[in-house]
This record gives C-alpha cells, sequence and structure tokens, in this order.
C-alpha cells in the first residue's frame, strides 16, 4: 500500500504540451506510471510521448473512463479553471502543479474540491512518489527509495532532503508528498497525516512544515489521535517578521504563522520535535521504527 | 503588496465608498500650488506602511493654513519606525459622531473570508480582540456563497446602528465585498469608519493588501508600488528570477529551494552564526543564476563569507558546480565560499570543484559550522 499515488493510478496530465509538463510526462512514464491521457485545449489530436492529447478532460474521461487521478500544469491564472474541470469531471485526486496560484481562485477551488469530497494536492507542490509503484510530479525520482517512512512537507528541496537522509540511514519512504508551498493549499498536513495512520505501509510519518500560515498548527488534532509517531521539523524559525521567504505562504503576518507556534502547537500534541535533518534516524531508533 | 492610506481611498471613491476630499503631495515644494479649497480645519496625515503613526506624530490636525505649513514640513521627510515619509495627504476634517472598525480579511484556518465589526472603531483591533473580543463581530464569508445583504444587515444591528442609517452602511459593506473579490486582496479595511451627526459615513483610514499572486491580473496597481531601499534590491533579485530577502548578519546563504534556504539559516543561528540574508536561487542550474546571485549577496558589505548549500534534485550537481565556477572567474570574488553539494550527480559536481579555492563539505552542520567560522576571520 502507499497513498494517493500508488500502481493502481491511472493519470491524466493537464497542460500536456507545455514545456516542463511534457518533459515530466516522459520521466513519469519511464517510472512506470500509467499516463492515459493529456488536455491541451486546442491539440486534440497531437500525442506527446505516445500519450493521446484531448481538448478538454470530459473528452479524455470519454475514451479513458478509468482515469482516477489528474495532474495540473497550467499557467496560475489557468489553474481554477482546470481545477473545477477536474472537479465536474469527478476525478478523485488532483494534484496541482502549477505555482502561485491567486488566493482567491485557490480557495474557491478548495472549497469546491471538500464539497464534492476530491482530493486536491497544492498549488505549487514538486509531486508525490511511491516508490516503485508511481510518481506523479517533478520529483527526483532515483533520491526516493521504498520503505515505511511516510513524508509531508511544503517545500521541494525539503522533500528530497528528507529522502537523502532516510536513504543513507537505511530507511526508505512507503509515500513522499510534497502538500506545495503556495499560501493556500488543497489537502493540508493533518489530511495527509490520516492517509499515512490509515496506511498499513507506512510505520512513521515526518512532516516538514515552515513558516506562515495555519496549516501546520491545524494538524494538532489528527496528530493527537494518530496510532503513528510523527516526527515534525520547522524551517524558519530565524526569519523576520513581515518578510515573505520564497514561498509565497511563508511569511510571519502579526503573531500568525510563527514557528515558534507551531512547534509549540505540534509538541503539545504529542510529535517529536527535530531541531535538525541529521538527528532523524537516532529519533527514529528511539521511536523504535527501525528500517 | 500593501497599499499607503490615500491610495486604498482612492480605489473606495472608485467603488462609491464616501471618503474626505484630500490633496496629496510627494515634497515641500508642491505645498505652493495645492488649492486652499478644503476649508479648515485639515488634517495632515503622512502616508507610510508601518502602523502606530498617530503616535509618533506623523498625523496632526491643522485650523489655520499656517498651521496646516507648519505640520506639513515637520511630516514630510520625517521617519517613522525606520520608514521615510515621502509623501504627505492633507484631508479634510469630518464632524465625527461615532467611529467603527470595518473589515474584510483572507482567512485560511476557516477556509474562507472573514468580516470583522467593531463599535470601537480608531482603536488597534488586535487589542480589542485580546482584550475583549465580544465587541467584535467576525461573520465567517464561504467564498461559494459571498457577501450578502443579511450578512450587512447584521453588521448593522451588532453595531445599534439606528435604522434610518443602516442601509446607507449595508451599501458601504457590500461595495467593499465587492472590491475586496474583484481586486484580489487578502485584506481590506477602514479603521475608522465614522458616521458623523447629520448620519453621513466616511471612511477615514484605509488599509488594503492585495494578493502577489494576483498582481499579473492587476497590472494597473504596478504604479502603486513604493519600493524602499532594501526592497528596490529584492525587486531587482526577483526580475533575475531569484528570491532574495536582505538580513543583517555576516554569512551570505545561496540554497536551491525555498523551505531548505530557511532551514540553512535556522542552522547558522543555531551555531552562533548570524545569515546575511535569505535566498532561494530555485530548481534552475543556469551559471547566469549563479552569477546573479554572488553579485547581488556580495553587493552587502557586511559579507564575509558565502554559504552555498545544494540539493541537487532536479538541479544537477556538475550543472551547479560549473556555473559556479564560470561565476567565480567572471565577477573575481574573494570572498571564502563553503559549498555543500548532494543529490543528483554528486560525485561529478565534487570532483569538478577538487584542487579550487572552494572549501567542500558534506553536511549542512559542517557547512554552517565553517562558514561562521570563517566569515570571523578564523
Amino acid at each position: 500500500m502507499a497513498i494517493l499515488v500508488d500502481e493502481n493510478t491511472k493519470l491524466l496530465i493537464q497542460g500536456i504540451t507545455g514545456k516542463n509538463a511534457s518533459f515530466h510526462a516522459k520521466l513519469m512514464k519511464q517510472y512506470g506510471t500509467k499516463i492515459l491521457a493529456g488536455v491541451t485545449p486546442g491539440k486534440r489530436g497531437e500525442t506527446i510521448e505516445d500519450i493521446p492529447v484531448f481538448d478538454t478532460v470530459f473528452d479524455a474521461k470519454a475514451n479513458y473512463p478509468e482515469i482516477n487521478t489528474t495532474s495540473i500544469w497550467v499557467p496560475p491564472l489557468f489553474a481554477k479553471d482546470a481545477i473545477l474541470e477536474a472537479i465536474d469531471a469527478n476525478i478523485k485526486n488532483i494534484i496541482v502543479i502549477t505555482e502561485r496560484i491567486p488566493i482567491h481562485d485557490m480557495l474557491y477551488a478548495r472549497k469546491k474540491a471538500i464539497e464534492k469530497g476530491i482530493n486536491v494536492v497544492g498549488g505549487n507542490t514538486p509531486g508525490i512518489i511511491s516508490p516503485e509503484k508511481a510518481l506523479v510530479g517533478m520529483l527526483p525520482r532515483k533520491t526516493f527509495r521504498k520503505g515505511h517512512i511516510g513524508t509531508v512537507a511544503r517545500s521541494g528541496a525539503i522533500t528530497y532532503y528528507l529522502a537523502n537522509t532516510l536513504n543513507l540511514a537505511g530507511y526508505g519512504e512507503s509515500t513522499s508528498v510534497g502538500i506545495g508551498g503556495d499560501p493556500i493549499l488543497g489537502m493540508t498536513f493533518g489530511d495527509i497525516l490520516k492517509l499515512f495512520d490509515e496506511d498499513p505501509d507506512t510505520h512513521a510519518v515526518i512532516m516538514a512544515g515552515e513558516i506562515g500560515g495555519v496549516y501546520e498548527e491545524m494538524a494538532k488534532e489528527t496528530i493527537k489521535n494518530m496510532k503513528k509517531p510523527v516526527l515534525a521539523f520547522i524551517s524558519g524559525r530565524y526569519a523576520p517578521k513581515g518578510k515573505r521567504m520564497g514561498h509565497a505562504g511563508a511569511i510571519v503576518e502579526g503573531n500568525l504563522g510563527t514557528a515558534q507556534s507551531k512547534i509549540d502547537a505540534l509538541r503539545e500534541a504529542g510529535a517529536t520535535i527535530l531541531e535538525t535533518f541529521s538527528e532523524i534516524p537516532l529519533r527514529l531508533k528511539e521511536l523504535n521504527i527501525l528500517p | 503588496m500593501k497599499l499607503l492610506e490615500y491610495q486604498g481611498k482612492e480605489v473606495f471613491h472608485r467603488y462609491g465608498i464616501p471618503v474626505e476630499k484630500c490633496h496629496v503631495l510627494k515634497s515641500v515644494s508642491e505645498l505652493k500650488n495645492m488649492p486652499d479649497d478644503l476649508g479648515y480645519p485639515v488634517v495632515v496625515k503622512a502616508q507610510v506602511h508601518v502602523g502606530g503613526r498617530g503616535k509618533a506624530g506623523g498625523v496632526k490636525l491643522a485650523h489655520n493654513h499656517e498651521e496646516m505649513e507648519t505640520y506639513f514640513k515637520e511630516i514630510m521627510g520625517m521617519t517613522i519606525k525606520g520608514e521615510k515619509v515621502e509623501i504627505v495627504c492633507v484631508t479634510q476634517a469630518v464632524n465625527i459622531e461615532k467611529e467603527f472598525y470595518l473589515s474584510i480579511v483572507l482567512d485560511r484556518e476557516n477556509n474562507g473570508f472573514t468580516l470583522m465589526a467593531s463599535g470601537e472603531g480608531g482603536m488597534e483591533i488586535e487589542q480589542v480582540a485580546k482584550e475583549s473580543p465580544e465587541k467584535i463581530l467576525f461573520l465567517h464569508i464561504n467564498p461559494l456563497i459571498g457577501l450578502l445583504p443579511y450578512h450587512a444587515r447584521e453588521v448593522g444591528f451588532f453595531l445599534n446602528i439606528p435604522k434610518e442609517n443602516i442601509s446607507a452602511l449595508s451599501k458601504i459593506i457590500l461595495k467593499l465585498y465587492t472590491l475586496f473579490r474583484e481586486n484580489d486582496l487578502t485584506l481590506a479595511e477602514i479603521n475608522p469608519l465614522v458616521i458623523t451627526p447629520k448620519g453621513d459615513f466616511y471612511a477615514i483610514d484605509s488599509k488594503m493588501i492585495i494578493d502577489d499572486n494576483a498582481m499579473i491580473r492587476h497590472k494597473d496597481w504596478e504604479a502603486y508600488r513604493t519600493l524602499s531601499g532594501d526592497e528596490k534590491i529584492e525587486h531587482e533579485a526577483k526580475e533575475k528570477g531569484l528570491s532574495y530577502i536582505k538580513l543583517d548578519g555576516n554569512v551570505g546563504c545561496i540554497v536551491n529551494g525555498a523551505g531548505l534556504a530557511m532551514a540553512t539559516m535556522d542552522l547558522i543561528k543555531k551555531y552562533g552564526g548570524n545569515p546575511a540574508n535569505f535566498l532561494d536561487v530555485g530548481g534552475s542550474s543556469r551559471p547566469q543564476k549563479m552569477i546573479d546571485a554572488i553579485e547581488i549577496i556580495t553587493r552587502d558589505k557586511n559579507v564575509k563569507s558565502i554559504f552555498i548549500n545544494i540539493f541537487g534534485g532536479i538541479t544537477r550537481c556538475d550543472d551547479i558546480a560549473k556555473g559556479l565556477l564560470q561565476a567565480i572567474k567572471k565577477i573575481n570574488i574573494e570572498l571564502p565560499i563553503v559549498i555543500r553539494l548532494t543529490g543528483t550527480n554528486e560525485k561529478e559536481g565534487k570532483a569538478l570543484l577538487e584542487g579550487t579555492s572552494l572549501h567542500t563539505v558534506s553536511s549542512m552542520k559542517e557547512g554552517a559550522q565553517l562558514s561562521i567560522k570563517l566569515a570571523k576571520g578564523v
């Protein structure tokens, strides 16, 4: 087992003819992800890496009813439309690679997804990988190895780095999820943690959050009720107030979203707080989680 | 992007929210051409992004022309919490019967927007929220439904507005929501919103923040951008595809990925050093990016060493190494550089750097410690 993406994933790529999307379509396919179709309005009949392209999501779905997951690579101002089209076509998992989506657009799309019971991951996610099963997004496949640690992070480089640290110590990942660096995200830490808690292949979860927003604090109740141990890392402890640290979401406004409020909330919920990445293997062993 | 008071009020005016008449001046010399048509008293107000300008002496009531000129000259050019006053407004003073607080704000926790209203106008709302939260009405707005007249009426009842004025207030609230949505704002605040003895409403102050992600569909907002010293460099870096924030330490940092960049700064702090900046070079390994990054961080003369921390995921380590060597050749840099390369093509990257003056390290901890030491000159 794994979460969100696995050997049963039947993928659609929205915006497939774009430079980034077509490049990563090739890499995802090489990894073994089953990509059934792509969508770019006006490009029906073309193929990218032997993947057929359609004008609309409905058209793609009519030809490949087994599509159960989509990834979105369109420019930011078209993201809301693309997400709603996928929701309307009832695709259960929507993975949004597009970054810097306007906040009002994403709030609307997120609310619709929740209403319809659809999983939206991102925007600005580097992707999701379940090693040896499937990769959706642009995560560097060589960095990940099959195992029993679930990881969930806002940042791409941290996602790779976590996997690298785990692998060097002999561990591997059940699934690595990038939830995205945008200010408004579809699924948040709590949603992903719940999935990991239900996944028999996952023995422990590492979450890596950062300053800004409230998604880390919101995971508190979930962590309290989890059967599996959670290790948590928060970046941006020394970031000054009012300065946006790269990610559109990483900004401390007023007293909201500070690293300390996140660390306090997660510690209180029972998570093991990590000061550095290098201590991960040690902390896992203390929790009796072996490779 | 934050707007100044007068900019926000221009937006209010465009949407039909009443504001006092005012003149916006950008220098003392513009004073002599300013029409003297507001009547007296007038209010002279500094236009700054920081809060607390009133307490700092940036807002003054002038009863005649002479007083107005005196206050104007005092305020123009003064520094409020580190921000220099470069724009001053002279506005009509209105008779105030009662002051209110009104705002619409992005609410991530509730997945929508929240309207806040209070009878404690003119006060800092954070303070009211702390001391007497019952005096604030919090109305959650579902983005799929929007803000409707029933919400607006509820605000009127909460604020005990006389029945005959509720419709005027409702109009203001609905207009505030319209402009909040149409302009992709994350905050639209009127504090205070006042009612005069005659029953007219005026927005006396404004605070607005526009979502940076939505700036691409509001090109006209660019005209409102005012950049202070450090922000100019940050803006220039952004145009080169770098995300740069200047800080006050001496260890320059170049990292790929925002999360890792923050984690790197944290580690430097943990081991007793001080980061000079936040810099995310992003996912590309183009040599030009490395050249631009080094050029920008070394403009800050406090920088005594540089720590480059790259995790090659999509980015290949050998590409980074090549770019770095080109950069060093091109800009002839003398500062000590510590570099940690891990991930894709790590071996090839490290091999390229062998025999150069660069200090290669294998862990983040080692890199942080060494760059701190080198910054101290030992």
